[in-house]
């Protein structure tokens, strides 16, 4: 791997966007969990759901400040580090850059809003109506923000005459036929992986000795979203897979060692590929799967490598990405659903090594996201707007790129550490059962 | 009205909403530090928490309209500054997470850390510092375009005396700017102690204000000389901006009226930085890039546009209830218990 400006652009913009998607995931999904614990506890007359969203929103601001703070980062690396591309792409994409500036907005007004306001207003629910426009704000964000990455991916809404970007249809740039899979994907993943982060707090407690049940309604009421969630990141998961067949065939080929394009195309968990021959030894595979995923019928012809030019091949290595979210995702499915088997059967008694597998959910769901969005990048190149620019000709041509991955990677570990410091202090003795 | 004119004066609009919000954020996190250091920090510390605590997140937001609304309506300066500024944007950013981190952080964790203190005090300095720089630089003579290849020339900017007079102008206003405002902020909420303090702040740096003002008069002239005639040309509204910068000294020093007296300080402003804009005009980077040039698509101008007042319709009013809430609820500004 050569260490020119285009690789270290690429490692900078993955650090930057590895570290903030976490907390831009807890930003998104968050809000959901607070507004409906906070529903429920006026609803049920239950101080313990409203407990919950006053502490979950006190926890919250802390990563929403991370959030904002790597998403400026993001947002003025993007012309730091890719002017050429952000020269084009302004032209075409702007308007939901624009948007998104807004819709962020908002919900930092609302969030301070509802921050500061929780016994101001005599009727309750006045103040459980500023947590929708939170939720709205911050979910309209990642959808904006999602039209851009689905543009790299399916580029429409102009003509490139002769080097000059001609006839500009923003709105048709925004909606392109890669928006309506990365936005519903990436929007019930963040609220998937915000519920296990909570579930996981509740699970710790409780494995922790913790009876009181204001830590078994904490997660009850978690592991009910965790799994709403998980189904919805998954059905999406699969539109996804029907959006690349159609569209991004190279991505999806790539990602599962597809060279042979055929009917009837088996799916291919793990294995090892022999370089020379193409061929995967060790690897499970399924039978049709992959036609399934791809066409809903066993019988669709899915397109292989063979008819994609060699060197516009992604790297090979994204099928261990691909696998390792889609594996996750099952665990994030099946755990919930042992939980609820549980309860349901053994009459609520839920043991021990289950509260240790909710607990990992946690950091498996985050761990998911970012081989999700790594196989997404990674499996787009060699191009940064597909089919319009490579990669290599979008980097900056400034010098210091390597002194400043090394600067922000300083940066990112420092707020990490007081991050953690700082959630972990703020609740440090004042359990929740204090506040009842 | 030409559509670029329009577009550059809307963001010109958002970058002026930030100068002041940002100024005085950034300068009462320097009071903060220095009350600290002085031993006088409880004489303001209520005051400051009680306005940042809500509104903190909300000024950042003014910075990012403006550098996103200008790539959306100028994309060539995509291309310009962003190769130019690669390391004085990184260590911006680096300024600003780090000052935007420890808010939070230090709202809920360590207070009263010195460490935050100093960090939040000195990058309040440090940024205004640094933005008045991109400024500086789009005067041109500072960049070096050799073929696709853009430089910026750091020695030059470095020796540069245009150079370190923005950069002090940029300090020397957001403490007062930030002064005149607390002093309004804490006579709202009848704390006559703070109004005291502060007022000597906002006093003390009014003068160094207008002096900084005239260096940077007197140095544009050898600098950017097109730029100084432009700005002759306009000099009614420096005239103006020096008529409220009077107004506003008058009142504080009368001790009384504290709000029309940071109004009129906005309004110095106001006159003194549209006038530098009009008068910056055509060239949004002399001499490479000028607002015809460079102006987006109509289509995507436009939607921009649209976009635009469809996202003020949504953020005035909610900005209107912040305040109301916050800034205008005399029972919060007092710090008594508020309940409706």
């Amino acid at each position: 791997m050569e260490l020119d400006n285009t690789m270290l652009a690429r490692l900078l913009t993955s650090l930057t966007l590895g570290f903030h998607i976490i907390f831009a995931a807890m930003g998104v999904g968050i809000p959901v969990l607070i507004s409906i614990a906070e529903w429920l506890g006026i609803r049920k007359k239950d101080p313990m759901y409203t407990l919950m969203a006053k502490r979950w929103v006190k926890g919250f601001t802390v990563t929403v400040a991370v959030g904002v703070v790597t998403g400026t980062c993001i947002g003025l690396q993007l012309s730091l580090l890719w002017p050429s591309f952000m020269k084009v792409a302004g032209e075409a994409i702007a308007l939901p850059l624009f948007l998104e500036t807004f819709a962020f907005f908002f919900e930092a007004i609302f969030l301070g809003i509802y921050l500061y306001t929780w016994d101001r207003f005599k009727n309750p629910y006045i103040h459980w109506l500023f947590s929708l426009p939170v939720i709205l704000g911050s979910t309209a964000s990642a959808f904006f923000i999602m039209t851009v990455n689905a543009f790299m991916n399916t580029p429409q809404g102009f003509t490139l005459e002769n080097g000059s970007i001609v006839d500009i249809q923003p709105l048709a740039a925004m909606f392109n036929p890669a928006t309506p899979s990365k936005a519903g994907h990436m929007i019930l993943s963040a609220y998937t992986v915000s519920a296990f982060i909570l579930a996981a707090i509740a699970a710790w407690k409780i494995l922790k000795g913790n009876k009181h049940v204001y830590y078994k309604k904490a997660l009850n009421f978690t592991m009910v979203l965790s799994l709403i969630f998980a189904i919805g990141t998954a059905v999406w998961g699969d539109i996804a897979g029907k959006f690349l067949a159609e569209y991004q065939p190279a991505k999806l080929a790539a990602a599962e060692w597809h060279f042979e394009t055929k009917p009837e195309a088996e799916l291919i968990l793990g294995g090892v590929l022999d370089p020379v021959t193409n061929e995967v030894k060790y690897g499970l595979k399924i039978p049709y799967a992959l036609s399934i995923l791809a066409t809903n019928t066993p019988t669709g012809e899915v397109i292989g490598l063979d008819q994609i030019p060699r060197e516009l091949w992604p790297p090979l290595f994204i099928h261990y990405l691909f696998d390792g979210m889609v594996v996750i995702g099952m665990y994030l499915l099946v755990v919930p659903l042992v939980y609820f088997a549980y309860k349901r059967w053994k009459k609520g008694e839920v043991p021990r090594y289950l509260m240790h597998l909710i607990i990992w959910g946690a950091p498996l769901s985050m761990l998911a996201i970012e081989l999700g969005w790594i196989f997404s990048e990674v499996g787009r190149q060699p191009w940064i707007l597909v089919g319009y620019m490579k990669t290599s000709n979008a980097a900056t041509k400034a010098d210091n790129v390597g002194e400043m991955l090394i600067l922000f990677f300083l940066l990112y570990t420092f707020l990490a550490v007081v991050c953690t410091l700082v959630l972990k202090r703020m609740f440090k003795n004042k359990p929740a059962e204090a506040e009842l | 009205m030409p559509l670029e004119t329009l577009a550059i004066t809307v963001l010109w609009i958002f970058l002026y909403g930030y100068l002041i919000v940002a100024s005085i954020d950034f300068g009462a996190g320097f009071f903060a530090y220095y009350c600290n250091l002085t031993g006088r920090d409880h004489i303001v510390n209520g005051i400051i928490s009680r306005y940042l605590s809500p509104v903190w997140e909300v000024t950042n937001v003014f910075l990012i309209f403006f550098m996103i609304g200008l790539i959306g309506f100028f994309p060539d300066t995509a291309y310009y500054y962003g190769t130019a500024l690669l390391v004085p944007g990184s260590i911006f950013l680096v300024l600003q997470s780090l000052r935007g981190s420890f808010y939070a952080f230090a709202h809920y964790g360590a207070r009263n850390s010195k460490a935050y203190q100093f960090v939040y005090g000195v990058t309040g300095l440090f940024i205004p510092a640094s933005l008045a720089t991109v400024l500086t630089i789009s005067e041109g003579g500072f960049l070096e375009k050799t073929g696709d290849e853009i430089v910026l020339l750091t020695g030059k900017l470095f020796t540069s005396p245009y150079s370190w007079v923005v950069v002090f102008l940029a300090i020397v206003s957001v403490l007062f700017i930030s002064a005149s405002f607390l002093t309004y902020y804490a006579d709202r909420a009848k704390d006559t102690a703070a109004v005291k303090l502060l007022r000597s702040y906002a006093v003390a740096w009014s003068l160094p204000t207008i002096f900084a003002s005239f260096l940077v008069f007197l140095s544009i002239h050898q600098h950017n000389p097109e730029h100084f005639a432009n700005m002759m040309d306009v000099s009614w509204m420096f005239l103006l901006s020096f008529a409220c910068f009077c107004g506003a000294l008058a009142l504080q020093l009368k001790k009384r009226n504290y709000g029309w007296a940071f109004i009129l300080v906005m309004l110095q402003f106001a006159f003194a930085f549209f006038g530098y804009g009009q008068s910056h005009l055509p060239y949004l980077l002399y001499p490479y890039i000028t607002i015809a040039d460079s102006i987006a698509s109509p289509a995507m101008s436009q939607a921009l546009v649209i976009g635009l007042i469809a996202g003020l319709f949504l953020l005035i009013p909610s900005l209107i209830l912040l305040m109301r809430l916050f800034l205008f609820d005399a029972r919060y500004v007092e710090g008594r218990p508020v309940r409706k």
